[in-house]
């Protein structure tokens, strides 16, 4: 039988870097395939080529035997391929019809077939189990519901081949089940789906078959009935993945407390959060993205302050909350975007690498910048923490995202801070530059650090944190000590369930 | 205070109102257009010139007046590629660029018109268009010699935005300029092309940008000078935003300003008007614009990409 | 096509474009003369010959460049902080204006004392005309490209108000023109003899000034760090809305230094044709400078030179004067072109 979909060789380069490398895979209609790897190892780049937003270099894509021209999304999505990408690609002021409806019609029809459109949504959402009003305005939806429109907008243009490009990233664990059990329903009707991911765990249970990727090549692939979580670790990374050792904690007092904060002006607001950072101990924050974490970041890295409650450092309240405050009072901050807010990209490192603290005495008097002793602060930062660079004059864009990383984390790691706000630290980065964060954090544990680790990845967040919280709509939960919480226990927390009883 | 009621209750104000309204209507709505598909159109005070130069010189070489609108259309589209290709395809700033259409545009058609009179030192005449009161329409007591009692031009610019607003709403082609102006990626995502809109979207807004400058030199005065459209397209950008991106909202915003403008012409000519130095009545319009701004700024009507520039395959 | 950027350009690929862009606007000047039924190269010489062909085309064309190095500094601070400024013309006008109310007798001091005063006096004015768009943006978001713009035509006729009004010279013979500067109030001569005054040398003066203030200076380098990103600024503690405070002030008051020269160096009086678009003028200069303070010099010079030869050129051939302001509006337009293309290489998709 002609496979749904089939790539043969496709190669795609960027500048000298190979970022897919002659991969091979085919999909059969009714099947779940799942692609299978670290972040940068060319997940993304395939499907983009596959969905025609890039070109490739070579190779070929046959749609249900059919050659697909390159370059075209149109073509792929004539052909049946609907993509949910990772970031979501609705425009948020519209209704769910007018983006599901969005390019189903040619541009120059008079009439835009509403009635007809939204009676068919409601069939398709029917039939696969995506309960959504077509009427709602996006923005209104949540992260969830958004995903569903998603789905019903490849569905809507009768997709033969589904991909998910990290679907459950931004799913509580139920809200994951629910999504594969659409998929299931999917396979039954005989879509082939294609899931990205890089969460053992959900590869298990919802692919059929895995295909693994490692540095732009396909290394592997397997059936999952003949494989194990530690076999496609281990193809995933190329070896054994060593766990990073944690020495007990050694505690002390409490160096950032907050005590029945509540903000304003974020999507959800903080609600009356108690929290302590306790020295030497990792605190970690495990949730879904877009629950209150990023108004608690803001708020502990000084760019918010609390419309009720206090932050207290050392047992006394703060004072004209600012980020210069914050810094002073020994924070250190690694921002969720280090693109965005960690650095500024057409800015050298030395520039960078001074940008919190220029006005330090070490670095200028009466407003005069001595730049010669920022670069030498910046050499030593380069040599100490492996920052593989042209030198401390080179633009800091032409970084890659584990050395930008590694000069942030310089920055306020070598200001010796006492509390340290970890948002999303190893988001993005290769193994090893994963290890190197993760490290660094625990030496800093060590050292007496209070800190605090903001993370989506719930293995990332159990494996380092001493004591964890979870975050769900701006509601922080009771602490749980290392190894006295399981998943699925987590999983309810993140989804909301918990709370009304602790309350 | 009866002198300002007289002009209040004067048809003639009224008249005016709608006289100066119809070279706003024109270009607002084509700016209007430009942005909802997420480009900010800062060439249209220079595209205005461009179309009130063109329009008169194909007019006065004797191409006929339609014709002539046709050719001011067709210049705005000309500049608009020009302002498209480099904000859209090479996403350069849409601010700097705007701003140098505008040089361009302007220093071209004064640059043209003395190519063509070198020797003139009062500009040439042209037969403008008439005024064609509309059967029927036009007998309506005040409304219908304002509205009904114009140049065909003015029923043209009341056609454009019913049909503007009309496919934004209702057609598929609107639907995706809008979302292109709120997240291109939405439309990149559904295999449409997010160039192909916002091009086709700012060349034809500047082909109307164009054709309100020409309103000025075929309908409301029939000649070409220069400073002639003195801020009128700066202004058309306050009404946008006054208009809160809204076609019909806008276009009433137009008639708004113009019934302030044309109560200014005719307050100088009163006892109050004797007493005021006659710029402080000329300054209303620009500080009412600016008035507009800060009152509607609090409106989150903005489309959710305007002025951002999208790169294919980056997030 | 996808634009990729380019790690480590080469001096080739610094160097290529913006040499294209000049080349372009050199083919259409070409063009242009053409058109005007003119040999292209003639006009070139005749262009070349108007600008530096003489002492006094030279000292022509240095005058000239005086207020807009002035401008262009004012457009080139705003724009690092990404704060577009398109009111310089404004901003000129207020320079010059409190020029001639402070310095047609109403103080009476000697030049030492009074000049300077003067000049502060005038940036102050020039500041205060940009605040009032900074703030405008940074409490209700209302974008300044726009009010910048519009206060532009308020205050040309605030100008023209005053002419016929309150500053209007009773020996005027009913033209609208300020009475002329004490003796005291006005710039001297660099040179005895020679047409070019001391608002050249603060011309030049400001640019090394600005480019110390960008380089050596903490506020210097938080304007540039919030233009260049905002968001990471924040991050890092830079209080954003003071910095765009600082640059506004920055920027009017380097305009307004060019209303103050030109009353105070070469005119004399105040007129409503003070500035031909030197506000406007100033925005080509910055970007043909790429924003940088010293490169500013340059590009004031160059577009001070294309205007005063095509003037000169204009009253020897047949081709329109405003054959200058096209082909700067155009350079301006290849530059940016060309200046991101020294950064980014164009790939199909």
């Amino acid at each position: 039988m002609t496979p749904a979909l089939r790539l043969t060789g496709v190669t795609k380069r960027f500048g000298t870097l190979v970022a897919n490398d002659a991969i091979s895979l085919s999909v059969a209609a009714g099947e779940v395939v799942a692609l299978l790897g670290e972040n940068g190892a060319g997940k993304t780049t395939l499907m983009n080529i596959l969905f025609g937003h890039y070109t490739a270099d070579g190779g070929t894509i046959e749609v249900g035997g059919q050659a697909l021209p390159p370059g075209q999304p149109r073509a792929a999505l004539a052909a049946g391929v609907g993509m949910v990408h990772q970031h979501f690609t609705l425009a948020e002021n519209l209704s769910v019809l007018d983006n599901l409806m969005l390019g189903t019609r040619g541009l120059w029809r008079l009439r835009s077939g509403r009635a007809a459109a939204r009676a068919r949504i409601e069939a398709l959402a029917r039939d696969f189990g995506l309960a959504v009003d077509p009427m709602a305005r996006v923005a209104d939806l949540s992260v969830g519901e958004r995903q569903r429109v998603e789905i019903l907008k490849a569905l809507y243009r009768d997709a033969r081949v589904l991909i998910l490009d990290e679907p459950t990233a931004v799913l509580t664990p139920q809200e994951a089940e629910a999504l594969f059990s659409t998929l299931r329903k999917a396979v039954a009707k005989g879509l082939a789906v294609i899931f990205i991911s890089h969460k053992l765990h959900e590869v298990m249970a919802i692919a059929h078959r895995v295909v693994v990727l490692r540095h732009g090549r396909a290394v592997g692939e397997v059936a999952i009935g003949g494989t194990s979580p530690a076999q496609l670790a281990a193809m995933m990374v190329g070896a054994e993945v060593a766990a990073p050792a944690i020495a007990p904690a050694r505690e002390g007092g409490v160096a950032l407390r907050l005590a029945g904060v509540s903000t304003a002006g974020f999507r959800p607001d903080l609600r009356g959060v108690d929290l302590d950072l306790v020295a030497g101990r990792i605190t970690g924050l495990a949730g879904v993205s877009g629950n209150g974490q990023g108004a608690l970041a803001s708020l502990i890295g000084g760019l918010t302050s609390p419309v009720a409650g206090r932050i207290e450092i050392g047992g006394a309240p703060v004072q004209g909350w600012s980020p210069r405050r914050a810094v002073g009072q020994g924070i250190a901050r690694i921002p969720e975007d280090r693109h965005h807010t960690g650095t500024i990209g057409d800015f050298s490192l030395t520039e960078n690498a001074v940008l919190e603290t220029l006005r330090d005495p070490r670095f200028s008097r009466a407003g005069w910048i001595d730049w010669a002793a920022a670069r030498t602060h910046t050499s030593r930062l380069i040599a100490a923490y492996d920052i593989r660079c042209p030198g401390p004059d080179a633009r800091i864009r032409l970084l890659s995202g584990g050395n930008m990383q590694k000069l942030i984390l310089g920055r306020v790691l070598e200001e010796a801070p006492k509390v340290i706000l970890a948002n999303q630290p190893v988001r993005g980065l290769d193994i090893g530059a994963v290890t190197f964060v993760q490290e660094r954090l625990l030496e800093a544990r060590a050292r007496g650090a209070a800190v605090l680790l903001i993370s989506e990845d719930l293995e990332e967040v159990t494996a380092l944190s001493d004591v964890i919280h979870v975050m769900s709509e701006g509601r922080l939960s009771p602490g749980f000590a290392r190894g006295t919480i399981g998943t699925a226990d987590l999983g309810l927390w993140m989804a909301g369930q918990g709370f009304d009883h602790a309350a | 205070m009866s002198d300002l009621w007289g002009i209040l209750i004067s048809v003639s104000l009224w008249v005016a109102m709608v006289r100066i309204a119809s070279p706003l209507i024109f270009a607002t709505l084509g700016e209007l257009l430009c942005e909802r598909a997420g480009v900010l159109n800062l060439g249209i005070e220079g595209i205005m010139v461009a179309g009130a130069f063109s329009g008169w010189y194909a007019a006065y070489a004797g191409f006929g007046l339609w014709p002539a609108v046709a050719v001011a259309f067709a210049t705005g589209m000309a500049f608009g590629a020009l302002h498209s290709v480099l904000t859209v395809l090479f996403g350069l700033s849409q601010h700097v660029v705007g701003i140098g259409i505008t040089l361009f545009a302007t220093a071209s058609s004064y640059y043209a018109y003395r190519l063509a009179l070198p020797e003139v030192t009062s500009p040439p005449k042209i037969e403008a268009f008439a005024t064609w009161p509309v059967p029927g329409l036009s007998q309506i007591p005040v409304l219908g010699p304002a509205f009904f009692d114009q140049t065909p031009l003015t029923y043209l610019a009341y056609g454009v935005a019913i049909v503007l607003s009309l496919v934004l709403a209702r057609t598929p082609l609107g639907l995706a300029i809008r979302a292109v102006g709120e997240n291109p990626a939405s439309v990149e995502a559904q295999g449409l092309s997010v160039a192909g809109l916002r091009m086709g979207a700012v060349i034809a807004g500047s082909g109307l940008m164009a054709v309100g400058g020409s309103f000025l030199t075929l309908s409301a005065f029939n000649s070409f000078f220069f400073e002639m459209v003195n801020g009128r397209g700066w202004i058309c950008i306050a009404l946008v935003v006054f208009g809160a991106w809204k076609p019909g909202k806008a276009v009433a915003g137009a008639f708004l300003f113009a019934a302030f403008d044309a109560a200014q012409i005719r307050l100088q000519q009163t006892g109050l008007g004797a007493a005021v130095p006659y710029q402080v009545f000329l300054m209303l319009p620009y500080l009412l614009s600016i008035l507009a701004l800060i009152v509607m700024s609090r409106r989150a009507a903005v489309p959710a990409a305007l002025m951002v520039p999208f790169r294919k395959g980056e997030r | 096509m996808r634009l990729e950027p380019i790690a480590a350009p080469t001096p080739a690929r610094r160097m290529l474009p913006p040499v294209l862009a000049l080349v372009a606007t050199a083919a259409l000047g070409a063009l242009l003369a053409l058109a005007a039924g003119a040999e292209p190269l003639a006009v070139l010489g005749l262009i070349v010959k108007g600008a530096v062909g003489s002492k006094f085309a030279l000292l022509e064309t240095l005058n000239r460049a005086t207020p807009l190095i002035f401008t262009g500094l004012a457009v080139a601070v705003a724009f690092r902080a990404r704060l577009w400024n398109i009111g310089a013309e404004a901003q000129l006008y207020a320079g010059a204006l409190v020029t001639v109310l402070l310095g047609t007798g109403a103080l009476p001091w000697p030049s030492a004392v009074l000049i300077p005063v003067i000049a502060l006096a005038a940036m102050v004015a020039g500041a205060l005309m940009l605040l009032g768009p900074a703030v405008l943006k940074l409490r209700f978001g209302v974008d300044e490209v726009v009010t910048t713009l519009l206060l532009n035509f308020v205050m040309l006729l605030v100008v023209s108000m005053l002419l016929e009004g309150a500053l209007k010279d009773p020996m005027g013979m009913g033209w609208p023109k300020s009475a002329a500067l004490a003796k005291e109030a006005r710039l001297p001569r660099i040179v005895t003899g020679l047409r070019l005054h001391w608002g050249f040398a603060l011309a030049i003066l400001a640019a090394v000034a600005v480019w110390i203030i960008d380089r050596k200076t903490v506020a210097g380098f938080e304007m540039r760090a919030v233009g260049a990103g905002e968001a990471a600024a924040r991050f890092a503690g830079i209080g954003v809305p003071g910095v765009v405070i600082r640059t506004a002030a920055l920027s009017g008051g380097l305009a307004a230094l060019a209303g103050f020269s030109e009353v105070a160096g070469l005119k004399g009086n105040l007129t409503l044709d003070l500035s031909p678009g030197y506000g406007y003028t100033g925005i080509v200069v910055a970007m043909l400078a790429a924003l940088n303070p010293l490169g500013v010099v340059l590009a004031a010079l160059f577009v001070a030179a294309i205007f005063v030869g095509a003037d000169s050129m204009s009253r020897a051939a047949e081709v329109p004067t405003y054959i200058a302001d096209m082909l700067l509006a155009f350079a301006l337009l290849a530059m940016v072109l060309a200046l991101m293309l020294t950064r980014y290489r164009v790939r199909r998709a």
